[in-house]
């Protein structure tokens, strides 16, 4: 079960590159793990580690100084887009990420990230760009998360509104899933099969092909 | 009461809905749910600790596929952390009832080849699966779309999902492929033109008379890469071509339920004055075969077009990604694409890996060698469409030419496998995915359609498939 989600007060990551995919964010033969065990090193792999795992020069901005620990992600336009891979929220959240901020997401990945408390926030361009240009000024500018209140608080003392999809977002402060509130709606579940017969029976030819 | 002109995705949404509360997003029912080892292990673990069956394991079907080597299947898979994911899948689906198609099974095979092939993909019908590809199975007139790991778990413990209403894009193809040009180069054309972010937030509905004109395993191809183009899921309306493909199969209706079939499939289709979110057309008689030159689905160009000069890009981000994806290819701003030397040709996957891509690559190749410089790996999408391509003599076809003609598999689209580019090395394929490092760390990818694919394996580099001889024969070939 996830924690509620409360403030996230942090210092910022910026990662300014449209685009960002999901092979890049866990490359692919990471996704042999049957758990979720040490997703965090396999995080930007190949952005990060040469072939023998010592750290590419210069370094990847998550291993410069001052960076481990932080918790917001400033990041380019549709972050997310490739593969359904919830490995990469898993491995953003065992970093230690609890929110990101961009002009936009891919769908599955913005999915992924609401179920693993990892906010993904959505600002107009206007908006990012005055955010990643007061990181430039202060790169160890702290912002405030309050997603009870749907504001960013910038050090300036001004707060950024956000949107975010209402019923993810009380997911979220309560620390409940979306897996309890399904099997909470069972008996609306056994009235639409009952009206609904089946499709397919997919036993059957699995039976008589011998598995 | 005159019921609303209502879009192809809006019927099937209609008709899913289960419950839905003010504010929250819509319990939508899944009527197929197909599962593979990569993004499944979590899924059951959490139902394990929970306590929770697998609600309907009979609408439920499981293959392996990402992480399976394409050598030999007597061989071990050596491998151990992919030896025991598989292994794991199989303790899964034994543990909790659900029908699996694992190695050494006729029925294994990558599992958006599978689906429709067994005759589990139908028209009208929520189809899911923990990979960004279930977009394939639009093709029938299915709203099909990939989830996370997460979502896998609560549509085995529920049969259902939490789901928004997607809004619609209309892709309208019009007029007619010329010979060499196919579906993969309508697909790649259109992500071109708006980009890898261009469906975010919207579900893809192909239409138009070079839709039409198109078999299902074209159609498939098309609505496999609506992912690429940011669309959960693309579809096209089920038509004759549709049912042709479907009746007779494992699992369609049989009897009497097959006309009742029909009759509702045939109910499924966008009515009249029913209205899009967004449009997009496209016109197929003036596109070239497509090749992708960077590191997204989105750069892509004409074949015979030149590799695009950062400075000429419209605005600072779009440079720095330009200059960043040709300095990852080592391509040159301003260079011919077409003459590009390769290292590795790939046909295979679930874009381009069923029997008639194979056809057409067969054809290509009949009587030709591949290139010296060249490794071309052949890759059937399933352990079925292995046995009719051999049936039909085509491995002796691609044995001859020099190729490797391997097990099915999803192999060298993602790279965890085995099956990889080394450092450097190009790659055309007719996959999917040209990110970096996608096909094996520091490989670069050209993305292109089997017809350029095989082309490009006997000129040893990027070569234009309409200068194949005989290429008005070759081209018609295909099927289904």
């Amino acid at each position: 079960m996830p924690e509620p989600y409360g403030l996230c007060r942090s210092k910022v990551v910026p990662l300014l590159v449209d685009n960002v995919d999901t092979d890049q964010i866990v490359p692919a033969r990471f996704l042999k793990v049957t758990d979720k065990a040490g997703l965090a090193d396999a995080l930007f792999r190949d952005w990060r580690f040469d072939e023998s795992g010592c750290f590419l020069e210069p370094l990847f901005v998550l291993d410069r100084p001052g960076m481990a620990g932080r918790q917001i992600l400033l990041v380019g336009d549709n972050f997310g887009t490739g593969s359904s891979r919830e490995h990469a929220p898993w491995a953003l959240a065992a970093w230690g990420i609890r929110a990101a901020i961009s002009t936009g997401y891919a769908d599955i990945f913005r999915n992924n990230a609401l179920k693993n408390g990892v906010l993904p926030i959505v600002v107009d361009p206007e908006t990012h760009a005055h955010i990643a240009g007061l990181l430039e000024d202060d790169p160890d500018a702290e912002l405030t998360i309050d997603l009870a209140e749907q504001g960013i608080l910038l050090p300036d003392g001004t707060t950024i509104e956000f949107d975010v999809d209402t019923f993810a977002r009380l997911m979220l402060l309560r620390g409940t899933d979306e897996l309890g509130y399904l099997l909470n709606k069972t008996s609306a579940i056994d009235a639409w099969e009952a009206a609904h017969p089946a499709r397919v029976d997919t036993r059957t030819e699995a039976a008589s092909s011998g598995s | 009461m005159a019921q609303q002109a209502r879009t192809l995705v809006e019927k099937i949404w209609d008709e899913h809905v289960v419950a839905q509360d003010d504010g929250a997003p819509a319990v939508l029912a899944v009527d197929l749910h197909l599962v593979h080892e990569v993004t499944s292990p979590q899924a059951f673990t959490g139902l394990r600790e929970r306590g929770l069956p697998v609600r309907h394991p009979e609408r439920t079907v499981a293959t392996a596929d990402h992480s399976v080597p394409t050598t030999p299947r007597g061989l071990p898979i050596l491998d151990q952390m992919a030896a025991a994911q598989v292994q794991q899948l199989t303790v899964n689906c034994r543990e909790f009832g659900v029908p699996l198609h694992g190695l050494g099974d006729p029925g294994q095979g990558i599992v958006h080849v599978i689906g429709p092939q067994l005759g589990l993909t139908q028209p009208g019908m929520t189809i899911v699966c923990g990979d960004s590809h279930t977009s394939t199975h639009g093709a029938f007139g299915a709203l099909a779309f990939g989830i996370g790991t997460s979502e896998v778990e609560m549509v085995l413990a529920t049969q259902t999902l939490l789901q928004r209403k997607p809004r619609t894009y209309e892709v309208r193809v019009d007029g007619r492929l010329a010979p060499g040009v196919s579906s993969k180069d309508i697909i790649l054309a259109l992500i071109a033109r708006i980009g890898v972010g261009g469906g975010t937030g919207h579900v893809f509905e192909y239409r138009g008379e070079a839709i039409r004109a198109l078999t299902m395993e074209q159609r498939m191809t098309i609505c496999n890469m609506s992912i690429e183009g940011g669309a959960r899921a693309g579809l096209i309306a089920p038509d004759d071509t549709t049912f042709e493909y479907l009746h007779g199969r494992a699992h369609a209706p049989a009897g009497p339920a097959w006309d009742q079939a029909v009759d509702a499939w045939r109910r499924l289709p966008t009515d009249d004055g029913a209205t899009f979110d967004r449009s997009e057309v496209i016109d197929a008689s003036a596109l070239e075969p497509m090749v992708t030159y960077g590191t997204n689905p989105g750069m892509g160009i004409p074949i015979t077009s030149r590799v695009p000069d950062p400075d000429a890009a419209s605005d600072p981000a779009a440079r720095r990604a330009l200059e960043h994806a040709l300095g990852y290819m080592d391509l040159r701003p301003g260079q011919p694409i077409l003459g590009q030397p390769v290292d590795v040709v790939f046909i295979g996957s679930c874009t381009n890996g069923r029997i008639s891509d194979l056809r057409l690559a067969a054809a290509a190749l009949k009587g030709r060698h591949v290139a010296a410089n060249v490794r071309m790996m052949i890759v059937p999408g399933s352990d079925e469409v292995k046995r009719e391509a051999e049936a039909e003599g085509l491995d002796e076809v691609f044995r001859a030419a020099g190729a490797e003609w391997r097990e099915a598999g999803c192999s060298m689209c993602i790279a965890m496998n085995g099956d990889q580019l080394a450092p450097g090395q190009y790659a055309v394929s007719t996959s999917n995915r040209n990110f970096e490092g996608r096909q094996g760390k520091g490989g670069r990818t050209f993305l292109a359609s089997p017809l350029t694919a095989a082309a490009s394996a006997i000129a040893g580099a990027v070569a234009d498939p309409r200068r194949l001889p005989g290429i008005e024969a070759v081209a018609g070939i295909g099927g289904r």
